[in-house]
């Protein structure tokens, strides 16, 4: 019987993720050896966390009262950053549209939600602390801010991908340029924003139980101060309702887009 | 919208009105506005503001602005670039540790690789306590387990990221064309070959991209773990706003501005080259 014909092997090893995985593995151990992370340390750490688990359980409720006040606040703030947040992305991201736009317009509106972008919500909220001082108000600034930046480049995004025959048909029409934008772009993008929307209500529920970190209101300052006095169990109360906001917010949101479908 | 959805009253007299709703769809809407408005309205009414306060920011953000200016240059070779490698190596290390968890976890979560709902469920629980998780209450953890430090912001990154990851990968591989897997089966391939040569080309694309994603999410993040403690160029911030040394301040936040918009573009740039 004659040797039989070896083909090629068909799935040829690619060089090039090769050579990215040894790059991986060549910057694990660099990153390990230059940074501060020894071995004995993470040990050391596993025992200290078997104690931290100990004294978190079982969590401590007593406090009730200021945990509920900090729970209106974080909703507060959530609730009013979002309206305003919203309202102003609608105008923000119809300006920013290139293709209803001039550019003198669009350019310096794109910067704009760009700059709002690009800071992690903590920073704006220290620079609005300072601005405004402690409390709610520099969270729904905050939050404010990180809706613009998300909801209105999203939106002006949806409007550049929308059908324009609608909208030379209205305007054929001699329609005046308001009625143009209500009665031609919205509708084909309403159901987006909605959705953008939600989306980011959702996201500063998560987020106004975190600006108070910095000292911006609502939920976190209470952690963080519980946190610093060692106060374990309370901490774990808190994290319980932190849960308990985030998951009623997503079946909230869960509703509402199927009611907007 | 959805088309389905539009419905003709015939209440006119003969003459078909069109309308885009039904009324129950419009009755949950019209709802919809009204509880927003009216938590609007009521939180408004309650929430603890001092108004004075809001006339008072552009004051006091202008001062904030004269104080910063100008910048404190000489800062930046001796604390910032320090910790800014060291905010870049605990996204790095932090999104590379939190693919060992992720991967395995996307696999389990995959309806079409593990046939057991109770392990898909069992997965998806831990994706999801991951995520409800916010990555600065992770550092806080980690930083009362393992002290202030590197570490604790690299192991904040990671578990934040799983489920992030662990998600969008196992969406990917939820996506992936079973007539390849089912031609592979059918050679009597072992199921790590079916995984590999089937599943992992197909859904390879979609990992980088993820992983790519959630790194630039990552460095963003990992420059305000060190407000917590948890290692970085936040530590430096911290300090500086606590001495009120607010030339550094601005320092630390345009090197923070300036490497987020770079890492950005990187990724931006071969995240185009993937897909």
């Amino acid at each position: 019987m004659a040797a039989i014909k070896t083909h090629a092997n068909p799935f040829k090893p690619s060089l090039g993720s090769r050579l990215l995985w040894l790059g991986v593995l060549v910057y694990l151990i660099y990153a390990v050896v230059t940074l501060d992370i020894g071995w004995d340390r993470f040990i050391l750490g596993l025992e200290q966390g078997g104690r931290l688990v100990d004294r978190l359980f079982p969590p401590n409720f007593n406090r009730w009262e200021i945990l509920l006040s900090d729970l209106i606040e974080s909703l507060q703030i959530a609730i009013i950053a979002s309206v305003f947040g919203i309202v102003i992305s609608l105008f923000v991201g119809l300006m920013a549209a290139r293709n209803l736009m001039p550019n003198i317009i669009s350019i310096p509106v794109r910067v704009f939600i760009a700059l709002c972008r690009t800071f992690h919500p903590v920073i704006i909220a220290i620079l609005f602390v300072k601005a405004v001082g402690f409390g709610a108000l520099a969270g729904i600034l905050t939050l404010i801010v990180a809706s613009v930046g998300f909801i209105a480049k999203l939106f002006a995004e949806a409007i550049e991908e929308i059908s324009f025959k609608q909208v030379e048909a209205i305007r054929a029409t001699g329609a005046s340029f308001a009625s143009t934008i209500l009665f031609g772009v919205l509708p084909q993008v309403f159901s987006r924003f909605i959705g953008f929307s939600i989306y980011q209500l959702d996201s500063n529920l998560r987020n106004s139980t975190m600006v108070g970190i910095v000292g911006a209101g609502g939920l976190g300052g209470t952690l963080f101060a519980a946190f610093q006095r060692f106060d374990y169990d309370f901490v774990t109360a808190i994290l319980l309702t932190i849960i308990a906001l985030i998951l009623v917010g997503e079946a909230l949101s869960n509703l509402v887009r199927r009611i907007f479908q | 919208m959805n088309s389905s959805s539009a419905s003709i009253s015939t209440k006119t007299g003969g003459n078909p009105k069109w309308q885009r709703f039904t009324a129950a769809e419009r009755t949950a809407r019209y709802m919809v506005y009204l509880v927003v408005l009216a938590a609007f309205f009521a939180s408004l009414r309650t929430v603890e503001i001092i108004p004075e306060f809001l006339y008072d920011a552009p004051e006091q953000l202008a001062d904030m602005f004269t104080r910063m200016w100008p910048m404190d240059f000489a800062s930046y070779p001796t604390t910032i670039h320090g910790a800014m490698l060291d905010t870049l190596h605990i996204a790095t290390l932090g999104t590379l540790l939190s693919l060992l968890l992720a991967i395995p976890l996307a696999l389990l979560n995959a309806r079409n690789i593990v046939q057991s709902l109770w392990l898909n469920w069992i997965a998806k629980f831990f994706l999801v306590s991951s995520r409800s998780v916010n990555s600065l209450i992770w550092a806080l953890l980690f930083v009362a387990i393992f002290g202030p430090g590197v570490l604790a912001g690299v192991l904040a990154v990671a578990l934040r990221s799983v489920g992030f990851v662990g998600k969008l990968f196992s969406e990917a591989l939820e996506e992936v064309n079973m007539g390849t897997v089912e031609a592979l089966k059918a050679t009597g391939a072992s199921p790590a070959s079916v995984l590999l040569k089937a599943y992992w080309p197909q859904a390879k694309p979609a990992f980088y991209s993820v992983v790519l994603f959630r790194w630039d999410i990552n460095v963003r993040e990992s420059a305000v773990l060190g407000l917590v403690g948890a290692g970085g160029i936040g530590v430096v911030l911290n300090d500086a706003m606590n001495l009120f040394q607010w030339p550094k301040v601005a320092m630390a936040l345009t090197a923070i501005f300036v490497v987020v918009l770079l890492i950005e573009l990187l990724v931006v740039n071969v995240r185009k080259r993937l897909i």
